[in-house]
């Protein structure tokens, strides 16, 4: 099987998509000639032609609108949003239109759009190129929320999006794109080439929106992540030694709750780690689900480990990015309670 | 309906793209000295075509010509002239520092600074900015320290915004400049508020927004100009349209407009375009221009023609996307060499002192640099503090974010 980085899959989920149906588009900002900033674009307009594969003038609010109507049209626009720190002037489009298009027309109308976007830190981006706004989007009924954490599910995943009859948002961690990132920034980079989920197959295939997979099994404590964090979770239980459950949840909406009671219900302990700010991040439904579903089950209160509840800073990256030590504490923390 | 035949999308693309030969002959460039001056009372109807058109000073024989020019004398065009090599030789050395991983990013301005470093001189002391990252020279020719400029490229113990934001995202309120944003666009309309906010307080102080060719696409760009227009803001609102947006040309973001400048005519909003290489032209535009806003005669819409001659930043590397020697194609030339050209042909320089004058304002830059550096870059020495980073959220600090700083052993 091929090895690909994460950008290459998401290059080839999209170039397949475009192949086998005439009705995907694809556009962004320096998505066409160029190839997108970080080149998972890069090809597509030469091979499919510059309508279906082109540059856009600088206006979020204009790509996501203008993908919206081709959707009404019935066309499925993949949409690329430069980082995901931009995606603000977009936001009602996405919030208020393409999130409940069908329910209010009663399906005469659908939006099946993908937007994609790179999100998250660890490149000293500072705080316009670091974010991790998925709240924003698993706050919104009609959405549906994926964050893939390798090559092989950022393909299989990505072509799931693009066929899903609904909007996608699609994140990207950037700080994965060219290889797996546990939190150990001053060690070097291991290129997906080293890695087994950078076998990626070349052809068709899908990985099912809202299901999660266990990355590690383990009996003593459930950790739920998603994108980076699966890495630096993997990290701080390999070094804490702590017998830790990784769950990958891959899609933040629709979740995968079985797959997390199942499994906090076998450990009782349950951490949620991620990126993005603690105070109404994702962490906080996840850790009420838990509470919800296996209170009985709960040997120690479900610990969160996140980013800090600043703007992501420039210098500070590593004393704010929620690195393996942190993870460590709260595996530590969840196993002595 | 039979006679129709299919549609088919048009999506514009430049003349040339790598491999291809440079090609400027579309770019129409007017005589200098040959677009009239009207006075800043005239009624926007009347000069229309001033939007189509290129205000220029500086001809090929390096004279200052025509009814833009005339205002500045030898002195101040010296200082222009060191305000542009110092901002280059500052370009030079902080591409280099970010080489050597003494910053994570830099943005240089090769062949815009005449636009930041001229329209600096025609504002006063309590003016305010609204930037974008490629105008530092008006924080250079404003006077603001290259040292505390340098701190905040290191991200170091002395950096004024405590390490928080991307290099050259600079803050100085004392300066009359307002903290860049990353977020394209948004600062534009801000700068129309604010002086909104001086009318309103019947102030004397007026602001100036900047955008490149590429972000004017950003709705706060048209949200600007019907604010501007209908409050008759006391606004300055600047466009550098340097030709490209990163890898996108800027036929993507004018369309179907003539020019960026015509954007401002449908808002009633008097719209000039000026020769963003000539460091004279620049300044008498910019002149204009503040003297109307502050006579309360409104905003003015000015679009700079220049032309980014380095990559878009040091993430960027511009021969995947436009041929390499465009640059040297470009049709106005360079600004530092237009103005010492012009200063030698006055009698007031010579190559001489201009090579002498090269070495000086290098050396000034190592110096700051040199002091910066004993404040720590990005990986060593000196670094702003982890407490900094709970710092400044909120006025003060409430009790959630009290908690994780603790949490933080900090
Ligand atoms: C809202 C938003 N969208 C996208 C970006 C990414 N981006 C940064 S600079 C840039 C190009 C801007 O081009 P232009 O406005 O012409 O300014 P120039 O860089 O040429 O000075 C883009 C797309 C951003 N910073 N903010
Ligand atoms: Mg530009």
């Amino acid at each position: 099987m091929p090895r690909m980085t994460m950008i290459e899959a998401i290059r080839s989920a999209i170039d397949i998509a475009m192949e086998r149906d005439r009705r995907v588009v694809v556009f962004g900002e320096d998505v066409g000639y160029f190839g997108g900033v970080f080149r998972c674009t890069a090809g597509l307009q030469q091979k499919y032609g510059r309508t279906r594969c082109f540059d856009t003038p600088i206006s979020e609010l204009g790509i996501v609108g203008t993908a919206i109507g081709m959707a009404a049209y019935g066309l499925k626009p993949c949409v690329e949003v430069q980082f995901a720190d931009y995606v603000y002037p977009a936001y009602d489009q996405i919030v208020s239109e393409a999130a409940r298009i069908r329910y209010r027309s009663n399906g005469q109308f659908t939006c099946p759009i993908v937007i994609r976007m790179p999100s998250g830190g660890g490149i000293f981006g500072g705080q316009t190129h670091s974010q991790s706004p998925e709240a924003l989007f698993t706050h919104v009924c009609g959405l549906k929320v994926v964050v893939p954490s390798n090559p092989r599910d950022a393909k299989g995943l990505l072509i799931a999006a693009i066929d899903d009859p609904d909007p996608v948002i699609f994140f990207e961690p950037k700080r994965l794109y060219n290889g797996p990132f546990d939190g150990h920034h001053e060690r070097p980079v291991t290129p997906w080439s080293r890695h087994p989920l950078g076998e990626v197959d070349a052809g068709h295939f899908t990985v099912p929106l809202g299901k999660a997979e266990v990355r590690r099994k383990g009996d003593s404590v459930t950790v739920l992540a998603y994108g980076t964090m699966v890495y630096v979770a993997e990290a701080a239980a390999e070094e804490t030694g702590i017998d830790a459950e990784i769950i990958d949840l891959r899609t933040l909406l629709p979740l995968d709750l079985d797959c997390i009671v199942e499994s906090v219900r076998k450990t009782g302990r349950c951490v949620v780690v991620h990126e993005a700010t603690l105070t109404s991040g994702f962490g906080a439904e996840l850790a009420a689900l838990v509470q919800e579903h296996c209170f009985y089950h709960l040997e120690a209160p479900v610990g969160r480990v996140t980013g800090w509840d600043t703007p992501y800073p420039h210098a500070q990256e590593w004393d704010y990015f929620p690195g393996p030590a942190r993870v460590g504490e709260a595996l530590v923390r969840a196993m002595e309670a | 309906m039979d006679d129709f035949p299919p549609l088919s999308l048009h999506v514009p693309e430049p003349e040339v793209r790598p491999g291809g030969t440079p090609d400027f002959s579309n770019v129409p460039i007017p005589r200098a000295g040959s677009v009239p001056r009207p006075p800043v009372d005239v009624d926007p109807r009347d000069i229309r075509d001033l939007a189509f058109s290129i205000i220029r000073v500086l001809n090929r024989e390096g004279e200052a010509v025509g009814p833009w020019s005339g205002l500045l004398c030898d002195e101040e065009l010296l200082e222009g002239l060191r305000h542009m090599m110092t901002l280059r030789a500052f370009d030079a050395r902080m591409l280099m520092a970010q080489r050597q991983g003494k910053t994570s990013f830099y943005m240089q301005h090769m062949g815009e600074e005449a636009v930041s470093c001229a329209f600096r001189k025609a504002l006063e002391p309590g003016d305010m900015n609204f930037p974008t990252y490629r105008q530092a020279g008006l924080l250079i020719a404003g006077g603001y320290p290259m040292v505390d400029m340098m701190n905040q490229i290191f991200s170091n113990e002395a950096d004024p915004l405590k390490g928080r934001q991307l290099p050259i995202m600079y803050s100085s309120k004392e300066h009359g400049f307002f903290s860049i944003s990353g977020n394209l666009g948004t600062q534009f309309v801000q700068a129309v508020g604010w002086a909104m906010a001086s009318a309103i307080s019947n102030d004397t102080r007026i602001a100036a927004g900047w955008i490149g060719d590429g972000s004017t696409a950003e709705s706060d760009f048209h949200a600007a100009l019907v604010f501007a227009s209908t409050y008759r803001a006391p606004v300055v609102l600047n466009i550098v349209n340097n030709q490209w947006a990163i890898s996108t040309f800027q036929g993507i973001a004018r369309g179907g407009s003539g020019t960026f400048a015509a954007r401002g005519l449908g808002f009633g909003i008097p719209a000039l375009r000026v020769d963003g290489n000539d460091y004279l032209a620049v300044y008498a535009v910019a002149r204009w221009a503040v003297e109307r806003a502050r006579r309360n005669l409104g905003p003015t819409l000015i679009e700079y023609v220049t032309y980014r001659v380095g990559a878009h930043s040091t993430s960027d590397d511009p021969s995947a996307y436009r041929p390499k020697d465009e640059s040297e194609a470009w049709p106005l030339g360079d600004p530092v060499i237009r103005l010492k050209n012009h200063l030698v042909r006055r009698g007031a320089w010579s190559e001489e002192r201009h090579r002498q004058a090269e070495a000086e304002v290098m050396d000034s830059v190592i110096a700051a640099q040199k002091e910066a550096e004993k404040h720590g870059t990005l990986h060593s020495g000196g670094k702003p503090s982890v407490r900094d980073m709970f710092e400044g959220v909120y006025a003060e600090m409430p009790p959630h974010l009290r908690r994780q700083r603790h949490q933080a052993g900090v």
